[in-house]
């Protein structure tokens, strides 16, 4: 499995993401431009010019025409996907953090940094079939309970009825996302025992995966919040991707950035892991990162997936065919 | 006043100061005529002390009953013992007299200052003999109501029934014969079985905030000690631990068994307020057993490190050093210019003297025998050259010394059953500008202790570590350059020549900094600590041969089970990740790994040594076939039995979780129109479906772009 090694980002990369098709991949880094890619070869196809901050996360719409994109900038803007131009730009007064379209791409949720005396908070947004209706009222905002942690990444749950959110206070929580009452919590006992940094939804919605500075990996029922699985994996986590096609999971990570240059490169761990999904072992690693990885998706044809790391480069990773016929 | 006005008012009264006796002034008590003494402050300050019970008094009985001529001198006596041992307050000492004859009545009360000095007085002068008649019989003044009423009658004891304690030693009776550990993280102390077969621990005890610093296996194993703030404790027992005693020492930072686990050794220093000031040092020897006291020392820091060339600040431990077997006899002492020796018996200095030796830097004991191996470095610029002595305790007799010249250090390093001594001597080349290394072989055990002088192949060699084979008779040496120095192993003991040690071979470039022998010998693990990442080679010594090179990755420690058959690796917090520890076989197989954040510590449970005689071992040894079948057979068992219930575990594993995905399935079809609705009408479920099915299929394509015709020319 040779990686296809996508030089395109100047800063840290943040985020990626797969479109429906699985043809496109987009990603964001801290430099201040999303990037799109063929994700079969790995070259580049263009750029979304207009943020002047770090590109926190996007989301791309079912029908691969809308980019939606949170920024350091303290907006998240929408792009049309085709040309590069931008549709819309919803502003904040603190920088925004994820994003994520609804089912059928009518809504939008997206969360905002606490910020001087601002505190985190989940901002639901519609989206107008015709950007020029598009309006920037929020038909919904939940404020989080721990205003001060930041938020670090929430997403729909199934038929857009819920919200599921997760952050520094590594604490998950479902809202309900008509009236914004708070339905469910972690409890300490069971969550996750340091911030969460990533969380990634199933194909079908149905359960989802958080990465944590614990350590851990956690997989959990998106309805009632069960804690099904739990992977272990010697280093903080800041990157989760399930594969569509088997049961597996993969996990990324690795010694915090600052302390990186102080000891030996393989000290950090920058290795992304696979696990079981069932039975919760670790099958392998894939190496080659020199910094953290902060970013994974997997393609939705489960054949190939792709790395981010804080060293600014995108490994893209085409499976052998060993990779399909691993026993355990 | 000033003495220049006294003098003037004097004479303004007519007062000559050269007939006025001053002590024969008398003022009224408590009247001071406006006068306010100097020492005004300090005397309030003592009032705040001023113990109001009888604390503070001693009866002191068995006196001579003297006439009154002599009863100033028999004050004086008094006075003179116990001033001594403390300050006894003025007028503090009053011993009573007949009225009518104006001899004493053969007793006598003191005061002191202090109840503590008082304790201390009465603890040291009970049954003082002054003459052959008189014994002093000290009290407190306070328990002598109690004594008065003592019944007249003797009553008899009542004996208590025997409660029989647990059993210390139970873990020894393992029927799979596992050994046990203790590892510290997070909060959590926890004992385990390392179950081998298993592949796993098994818990035995857990307990958090077990210990506010660090805990430690007394050697022999019985015991394991905690530190607390009050002082220390030791737990063992049957099952639970439970806590067999408590030994009172407020702050307690170290502590240091007995070889024979007789007495534990704690240690206190207190950082001075004054920087420039030695800190303050306590240190207790206290009976394991009866958790009594022995002795303790108090002092100066400066009193128990050692004046080093290096000049280490604060104490070096373990300050008292035990001599060597089970006895517990004797442990000693190094101080500036001084070897302290001490006997457990009376807790007090052999012969009540040190041993002075000018200079000496450091002492190590026989491991097994009560000699004492001592070095002295060079003086005087030279003049008088280096010495490594070995002393025979308690008869304090040389037994053999050894000069050395233009030594810059020395290292002793005895081998565990005692029979040999390596030293290694660090020597200055000629130009003074670098030092090499060499060896001064002792052989203990034989007639006059022969010494063997060993150089390296090259001499300019740096050595990074030195170990001896445990009860063998080989050692082995890192030596060279960093990063890729080599391994060296010698034997003290071949066929063909007895007395002459031998080289048994050198591996070439190694990346090894640390040394760990099996405790039974044979084995050894060249390991790469630190700088190298956690290296292991795991080493036959008998073969010269390599078992397995691994890797546990910024490994930090490296520990051998006291039975030599498994080995665990750690790495403990001193990294931020990968804390927790690794178990392998003798041959460096990995049996398991147990990742725990924030491990401190890992430690083997000794084992006490075996009661199989070397005969009856080597027997078991020749039979080990015999022996071995039927363990075998149990390990059969046991594998067969995980991978069943690997099996079984994984099973329900699959089961669980189909379960999910049948759950998840149905409310998928439950919701599928709705999400249609939600993505206005398209059927989007079924195109996921189709996907699905759909198969990739690679289609082979050739095709001929070009042909062209070339003619080449000859």
């Amino acid at each position: 499995m040779r990686p296809i090694l996508m030089k395109g980002h100047e800063r840290p990369l943040t985020f990626l993401r797969y479109n429906r098709d699985g043809d496109m991949l987009f990603s964001c880094a801290k430099d201040h431009t999303p990037t799109l890619w063929y994700a079969d070869n790995g070259q580049r196809h263009g750029t979304y010019r207009g943020h002047n901050g770090a590109v926190w996360c996007c989301d791309v719409s079912r029908d691969s025409s809308r980019l939606i994109t949170g920024s350091a900038d303290q907006t998240a803007k929408l792009w049309d996907v085709k040309t590069g131009k931008q549709l819309f730009s919803f502003k904040f007064s603190s920088p925004a953090r994820s994003v994520d379209f609804s089912v059928g791409d009518k809504l939008a949720v997206i969360t905002t940094d606490p910020f001087m005396e601002r505190t985190s908070a989940i901002h639901v947004k519609r989206i107008a079939d015709d950007p020029q209706d598009q309006v920037s009222d929020s038909v919904l905002v939940l404020e989080n309970p721990e205003g001060r942690k930041r938020i670090n990444r929430a997403v729909w749950g199934p038929l857009n009825q819920t919200i599921v959110s997760g952050g520094e206070d590594a604490i998950l929580r479902i809202w309900d996302a008509e009236t914004g009452k708070l339905l469910k919590e972690t409890d300490k006992e069971v969550g996750h025992k340091q911030t969460i940094t990533s969380l990634c939804k199933s194909a079908d919605d149905s359960h989802f995966l958080t990465g944590s500075l614990d350590k851990t990996a956690k997989l959990w029922d998106m309805r009632t919040l069960t804690l099904i699985k739990t992977y272990t994996s010697g280093v903080p986590v800041n990157a989760v991707s399930m594969s569509p096609l088997l049961d597996h999971v993969v996990i990324g990570g690795g010694q915090d950035a600052s302390a990186v240059t102080t000891t030996d490169h393989r000290a950090g761990n920058f290795e992304a892991k696979f696990y079981d999904k069932i039975l919760q072992e670790e099958i392998g690693g894939v190496k080659g990162h020199f910094g953290p990885i902060n970013a994974l998706a997997f393609n939705p044809d489960g054949r190939s997936f792709s790395s981010g790391g804080e060293d600014g480069y995108v490994r893209l990773h085409h499976f052998d065919s060993d990779y399909f016929n691993i026993k355990i | 006043m000033a003495e220049l006005d006294i003098d003037t008012r004097a004479a303004q009264l007519g007062i000559d100061w050269s007939q006025v006796n001053l002590d024969s002034v008398k003022l009224p008590p408590g009247e001071n005529f406006g006068i306010e003494s100097d020492d005004e402050g300090v005397y309030h300050d003592d009032q705040l002390e001023f113990d109001t019970g009888f604390g503070n008094i001693i009866v002191v009985d068995n006196l001579p009953v003297v006439p009154k001529t002599k009863f100033e001198k028999l004050e004086n006596v008094l006075k003179k013992i116990y001033s001594q041992l403390g300050v006894i307050k003025e007028r503090g000492l009053w011993m009573p007299v007949d009225p009518n004859t104006g001899t004493t009545l053969g007793y006598c009360f003191i005061e002191f200052n202090t109840p503590q000095e008082a304790q201390n007085a009465k603890e040291k002068t009970h049954g003082y003999k002054l003459d052959k008649s008189h014994i002093f019989a000290v009290n407190m003044f306070d328990d002598f109501d109690r004594l008065m009423n003592v019944k007249e009658e003797w009553e008899a004891p009542q004996t208590k029934p025997y409660v029989p304690g647990e059993n210390l030693q139970k873990w020894l009776t393992d029927e799979k014969a596992r050994d046990q550990l203790v590892t510290r993280s997070g909060p959590d102390t926890e004992v385990l079985w390392n179950d081998a077969r298993q592949k796993n621990t098994e818990l035995v005890h857990k307990r958090s905030y077990w210990t506010e610093s660090y805990v430690q296996w007394s050697p022999l194993g019985t015991y394991l000690v905690t530190l607390h703030k009050q002082g220390a404790a030791v737990w063992g027992g049957a099952d639970t631990f439970t806590r067999l005693m408590r030994y009172q020492h407020n702050m307690v930072k170290l502590v240091d068994f007995s070889p024979g686990e007789k007495y534990l050794v704690t240690y206190h220093s207190q950082e001075p307020s004054n920087p420039r000031d030695a800190s303050k040092v306590e240190i207790k020897v206290f009976d394991v057993r009866t958790g009594r006291m022995m002795r303790d020392f108090k002092g100066s820091a400066d009193e128990f490190s050692i004046g080093g060339p290096g000049g280490v600040a604060g104490a070096s431990w373990p300050v008292f050093r035990w001599a060597g077997g089970k006895d517990d006899k004797y442990f000693a002492k190094l101080s500036k210019n001084t070897i302290s020796v001490y006997e457990t018996e009376t807790f007090g200095l052999i012969d009540k003297k040190s041993i002075k030796v000018d200079n000496v830097v450091d002492i190590c004991w026989s491991p097994t025998d009560s000699i004492l191996s001592l070095f002295v470095p060079e003086q005087g610029g030279g003049n008088q050259p280096a010495k490594v002595a070995l002393v025979q305790i308690p008869s304090k007799v040389e037994l053999r010394q050894k000069n050395l010249f233009s030594v810059s250090d020395c290292k002793m390093y005895w081998q565990s059953s005692g029979e040999y001594l390596a030293v290694k001597v660090d020597r200055y080349t000629k130009t003074k500008k670098s030092t090499y290394s060499g060896f001064e072989l002792f052989r203990i055990k034989e007639r006059d202790i022969p010494i063997e002088v060993l150089e390296l192949d090259n001499k300019n060699d740096k050595i990074i570590a030195f170990a001896w084979e445990p009860k063998g008779h080989r050692f082995a040496v890192i030596h060279g350059d960093q990063p890729r120095p080599d391994v060296s192993f010698y034997t003290m003991k071949t066929t063909q020549h007895g007395g002459r040690v031998t080289k048994l071979g050198t591996l070439k470039a190694k990346q090894a900094n640390a040394l760990f022998w099996s405790p039974t010998g044979k084995y050894i693990i060249l390991a790469g600590l630190k700088n190298f990442n956690g290296q292991l080679e795991f080493f036959n010594v008998d073969e010269l041969e390599t078992m397995a090179t691994t890797e546990h990755f910024m490994a930090t420690d490296v520990e051998w089970d006291p039975t030599g058959r498994y080995v665990a690796t750690a790495v403990t917090s001193v990294h931020e990740m990968e804390n927790g520890f690794t178990i392998w076989s003798f041959n460096g197989k990995l049996l398991y790994r147990n990742l725990k954040d924030h491990f401190f510590q890992l430690a083997w449970r000794p084992r006490p040594p075996s009661f199989l005689s070397p005969e009856k071992e080597e027997e078991i040894a020749k039979n080990l076939k015999k022996y071995s079948k039927k363990y075998e057979l149990e390990d059969q068992d046991v594998s067969l039995l995980l991978s069943e219930q690997d099996r079984e575990k994984r099973k329900a594993l699959k089961e669980e979780w189909e379960k999910w995905v049948k759950q998840w399935k149905s409310l998928q079809e439950e919701e599928k129109l709705a999400r249609q609705n939600l993505r206005d009408g398209e059927i989007s479920d079924e195109e996921e479906e189709e996907d699905e099915a759909k198969e990739v299929k690679e289609v082979e394509f050739e095709d001929v772009i070009d042909v062209t015709e070339e003619v080449v020319q000859e």
